[in-house]
């Protein structure tokens, strides 16, 4: 029920010029709405949390608070980064609790209008699909939009 | 609703607790004024403002009750049968407040009984009463003084004066009023008292009054210097504090770590500080423990008229405190207790006589703290546990061998009582279902991380001693690491540390690839921490070093294996993610000084994994005696109702409760009870069955999740443990059929009957019955759908065997080729019933080719699609019974159709 109403809600603003974080995994890139991104930090001490879903790396101390990690990685099916190779986390909050998305790498903040937005492709993979919410055709490569509420809306219904 | 109204509701009900605990004493105690004053004025108030807000039922009634009330402060005598009626009326009161809050309105419905019967005892003629208010009339002196009297003020400032050692406490309310002129004249620095000893009486009379009022002023000046807060906002600050305090602890870890800092010392302060600031707001979340108590007295005056038995409830250590938190959660346990103590525990009247004992049996309930932990103690002076029975008991149930129970100390052997289903009476018949209800007491109080301890001697009475945490916010935790991960386990779960060698005498040794650990000539189980948490599987037979945290949880005592052990420390403890709370091993996490994330392990988690590691794993044996048991007994509880006896198994039941009729109310033409804060709809066992309007009636409670129906009996006859035969399918869908315990012919109750007559959405529909003697593996992960299919598929001719997972059903099915047919739920915790079929159709063989039947709450084209490739021979929906048993049918048809 969270993700369908922070569906309508991002869905509606989409009229004016939007800002996106950008982050990367592997060569694709994927766009955050500005208004949920609270943090971008670079992970460290990461405690794992024996039998938890797949997707989730562990927990962080975030300035004092205790932080879910996710990696995005996973969440998209993809095979993990290598051992040692570089990653940043981004802090989304949903509800009262705040979880870090862990990314190969941070880009840049872009405004894209309504004018570069496509619909996500239909052909794209079912997992890829519930997690977009559209795609930005860019100069030279393309930027899907996920949507966050999807994208932590994961645990209790994969367990089952 | 608005403000006012709730603000109405929360004061009415501290008023009336207070009211219901005041009265009582003022019952014991009739010349108390007071007392009287007090309940007077709060049920005034609660008059006065009902007619502000316009609640014109409420204020009636408490009309009527301040009215007999008033009486009362006029001289009228106080009798039993009228505290009784007063409490009654409290009662109702508090019915109507309770559905005010939950409706906003007052509800529909006559109090012109109560109304009448208290007007009828204000009626009354008082002639027989004696004033007791008389002492107090503040007599002036008639007359002139005559030479070397002395002026009733002058002797009043001597008495204020004078040092004596029989001075009135000052913060002595109850002190009755009727004693105090006695220990004035006897004092002997009153130099008038010699000289005027007529006017002394009455002076020292009017004297006590500022005396006895001071108290009075001080509670009102105390009322005026407390305010009320939003819990949340409470919370809140907590939740900061705790924040605050590991900031702290960071910072100084830091600190440690340089050397030169100029900030050490304003670090000290801060340090200082936060201590003082946690302090100050852990104070805030604390209540006496005597809010607790407060409905005690009540409950104990009710039980004892009700039994007729002299009770005396002493209540010490009220103004120990704790957190509010905890103390909601021992509210109703401790409640319980003190029924149990009083209903079992003392012996009747005529029984203690006998013993030569004093014919009162005294309650004495205590409560003080000890170092981090607050312990409640609740003594009765009764008959004891009878420790023999209770062995033999837990012998024929199956609890535990002779050989255990022997060895088993006194105070290890009363904890039986704990157990579910175990009653020491010899019939159930009392007021509380005692075996129902212990085991609850005692599940709360362990889910606050606290413990329980009976001592008890023959004859003498019997002690129960509670241990709980002060607060849950902060403990005090044990930080360990296994396979290169810290955690930290709850300090209060843990026994002891016990060093481990590769070699030499502390060392685990294993049987079949259990380990185990001798300590002090026991063998005590051994689970490694990192196995339980899959970090690495092979822990195998290799010599093992490290430590083993011995912990006990409940009456299970085992060993955690860890690689190491640091220190003690307090930890905040904060509450695991949503995404991660289904994992049972972890309590929650916590940040340590160094800034570390470490997950706090559960040692209820942990206990249940070791248990479960005995049945998954592949003795043969211990799978067989399983098995067996499984198939073997039921134990069923036995009432009469319509005019036969009736059973229903013991494992379904969540309570046997016996209840005042007069509460019961009839919502559209539907008897309810409240129950526990909530509407619980009643439902009588067989049609025949008239629910009493008056006088007590017994109730069996079920419950799944948060419903609760309570199924209406004639009487509760007896417990029995027997094998389930069910000799005659019935006809009638109320009733599985019947069956022969102890010699009687027993109609065996479909509780799945009833609960749709509770709840319209508890589905159900009609059963067929078959007569085949096949056997058949049910797979749940709920105890509860377990029981309660169990019955059906006896009924429908099946033997039936159970498993609670995947583990144990692939492992039944090893042990037992008698299995033809499994019946398995799709949604289980950890793997699912489609990883349990997929397993099984792996395996190849006999197991491979059984037929399965899934059962799910939720039946999707996806569903069917998995269940298909599965060769799953049908899918059934959760609550369809019938479809089960129609699924079941199908299967028998399908050989005799490839035959034809």
């Amino acid at each position: 029920m969270q993700a369908a109403n922070t569906n309508a809600s991002e869905a509606a603003v989409t009229a004016g010029p939007r800002e996106y974080v950008t982050v990367l995994v592997g060569d694709a890139m994927f766009g955050l709405a500005i208004e949920r991104v609270h943090d971008v930090f670079v992970p460290t001490g990461i405690t794992g949390v024996p039998l938890a879903p797949r997707e989730i790396v562990g927990l962080i101390n975030l300035r004092g608070r205790v932080v879910t990690a996710l990696c995005l990685r996973r969440r998209l099916g993809l095979p993990d980064r290598a051992p040692g190779a570089a990653c940043m986390a981004i802090g989304l909050e949903q509800g009262a609790e705040t979880f870090a998305l862990v990314t190969d790498g941070v880009g840049e903040v872009l405004k894209l209008g309504a004018e570069t937005s496509e619909p996500v492709p239909i052909n794209l993979d079912a997992r890829w699909r519930n997690l977009a919410s559209g795609v930005h055709r860019l100069n030279g490569r393309l930027l899907v939009i996920l949507d966050i509420g999807a994208l932590l809306a994961f645990g209790e219904a994969l367990a089952a | 609703m608005d403000d006012l109204l709730r603000e109405f509701l929360t004061e009415s009900a501290e008023h009336l607790d207070t009211v219901d605990a005041e009265l009582v004493k003022f019952e014991q105690d009739p010349n108390n004024q007071p007392i009287l004053r007090n309940i007077f004025r709060l049920v005034h108030t609660i008059k006065g403002t009902c007619g502000f807000l316009g609640l014109p039922r409420l204020e009636a009634l408490a009309h009527a009750a301040e009215n007999l009330m008033g009486r009362y402060r006029d001289g009228l005598p106080v009798s039993s049968a009228s505290v009784s009626l007063i409490l009654a009326t409290l009662d109702r009161l508090k019915a109507i407040l309770a559905d005010l809050e939950a409706g906003g309105t007052e509800p529909a419905g006559s109090d012109a009984d109560l109304i009448e019967a208290l007007d009828a005892m204000s009626q009354e003629p008082a002639a027989a009463a004696v004033p007791v208010s008389a002492p107090l009339v503040v007599q002036a002196l008639q007359r002139e003084l005559k030479p070397g009297e002395v002026s009733l003020d002058d002797l009043e400032r001597a008495f204020m004066e004078a040092e004596g050692p029989d001075e009135l406490p000052p913060l002595a309310p109850l002190a009755p009023v009727a004693e105090a002129p006695a220990a004035v004249v006897a004092a002997p620095p009153v130099p008038a008292a010699a000289t005027a000893p007529a006017p002394a009486a009455p002076a020292a009379a009017a004297e006590a009054k500022p005396v006895e009022m001071t108290p009075e002023a001080e509670a009102a000046a105390q009322k005026n210097r407390t305010i009320r807060v939003n819990v949340e906002t409470l919370e809140h600050l907590m939740t900061m504090v705790s924040e605050l305090v590991l900031t702290r602890n960071q910072l100084l870890e830091i600190a440690r770590r340089h050397e030169d800092s100029s900030y050490k010392v304003p670090l000290q302060r801060l340090s200082h500080v936060t201590a003082e600031l946690q302090d100050g707001v852990m104070k805030t979340r604390m209540q006496p423990v005597g809010n607790a108590w407060q409905k005690l007295p009540r409950v104990v005056r009710d039980l004892s008229a009700e039994l007729s038995k002299g009770i005396d409830l002493v209540m010490l250590g009220a103004e120990t405190e704790l957190d509010r938190q905890v103390l909601e959660l021992i509210k109703d346990p401790l409640t319980h207790m003190v029924r149990n103590s009083a209903d079992h525990g003392i012996e009747s009247t005529g029984e203690r006589i006998r013993a030569g004992k004093p014919a009162g049996g005294t309650i004495r309930l205590s409560a003080y703290h000890e170092g981090g932990t607050i312990s409640i103690e609740i003594a009765d002076d009764g008959r004891g546990l009878d420790l023999a029975a209770i062995r033999r008991k837990a012998v024929d149930r199956g609890i535990a061998s002779q050989a255990d129970v022997e060895r088993m100390s006194d105070s290890d052997v009363a904890k039986f009582i704990f157990h579910a289903g175990f009653s020491t009476a010899q019939t159930v018949t009392s007021v509380s279902g005692r075996g129902v209800g212990m085991d609850v007491v005692k599940t709360n109080i362990e889910s606050i991380g606290g413990m329980i301890d009976i001592a008890t001697q023959r004859g003498q009475g019997t002690t129960f001693t509670i241990k709980i945490p002060l607060t849950l916010a902060i403990i005090s935790a044990l930080i360990v690491e296994a396979s290169g991960q810290r955690y930290a386990v709850p300090q209060i779960a843990v026994l002891e540390l016990v060093r481990i060698e590769a070699e030499g005498t502390n060392r685990v040794e294993h049987i079949n690839g259990a380990p185990v650990l001798r300590l002090r000539e026991r063998l005590l189980p051994i689970t490694s921490l990192a196995g339980v948490m899959q970090a690495d599987a092979a822990v195998g037979d290799a010599p093992i070093s490290g430590f083993v945290v011995v912990a006990q949880v409940g009456r299970q005592r085992f060993g955690i294996l860890v690689d190491e052990v640091f220190h003690t420390e307090e930890i905040v403890v904060k509450p695991m993610s949503s995404k991660l709370r289904h994992i049972p091993l972890f309590a929650g996490n916590t940040i340590l000084g160094d800034g570390a994330v470490v997950l706090i392990v559960d040692p209820n988690g942990i206990a249940r994994k070791v248990g479960q590691g005995a049945v998954s794993s592949d003795s043969a044996t211990q799978v067989d005696e399983a098995a067996e048991a499984a198939l073997d007994k039921a134990t069923l509880l036995v009432f009469k109702g319509g005019g036969s006896f009736k059973a229903v198994p013991l494992s379904l039941v969540t309570r046997i409760e016996e209840i005042d009729a007069s509460k019961i109310e009839w919502l559209a033409g539907r008897p309810l009870i409240q129950y526990r804060g909530k509407l619980m709809p009643l439902v009588p066992a067989d049609p025949a069955i008239q629910i009493r309007s008056q006088g007590m009636q017994a109730l069996v409670v079920f419950s799944d999740g948060d419903r609760a129906m309570g199924l209406v009996v004639d009487e509760i006859v007896d417990i029995v443990e027997d094998h389930l035969n069910v000799e005659i399918v019935a006809e009638r869908s109320d009733l599985i059929g019947s069956a022969v315990l102890r010699g009687r012919a027993t109609d065996i109750v479909d509780v799945a009957h009833f609960l749709p007559l509770a709840y319209d959405d508890w589905a159900r529909g009609p059963r067929a019955a078959k007569a085949k003697n096949p056997t058949l593996l049910l797979v749940d992960d709920s105890a509860f759908f377990r029981n309660l299919l169990t019955p059906v598929l006896k009924a429908a001719g099946y033997d039936v065997a159970t498993a609670a997972g995947a583990d144990e059903a692939i492992a039944r099915l090893k042990a037992d080729p008698e299995i033809s047919v499994v019946v398995a739920d799709l949604e289980m915790p950890g793997r699912s019933g489609f990883d349990l079929v997929a397993e099984m159709r792996k395996g190849g063989g006999r197991i491979s080719a059984l037929p399965v039947i899934a059962l799910s709450g939720a039946i999707g084209p996806d569903s069917v699609t998995r269940a298909r490739t599965l060769a799953i021979s049908d899918l059934v929906a959760k609550f369809d019974r019938s479809g089960l048993v129609a699924a079941l049918a199908d299967l028998d048809a399908a050989p005799l159709d490839q035959a034809a």
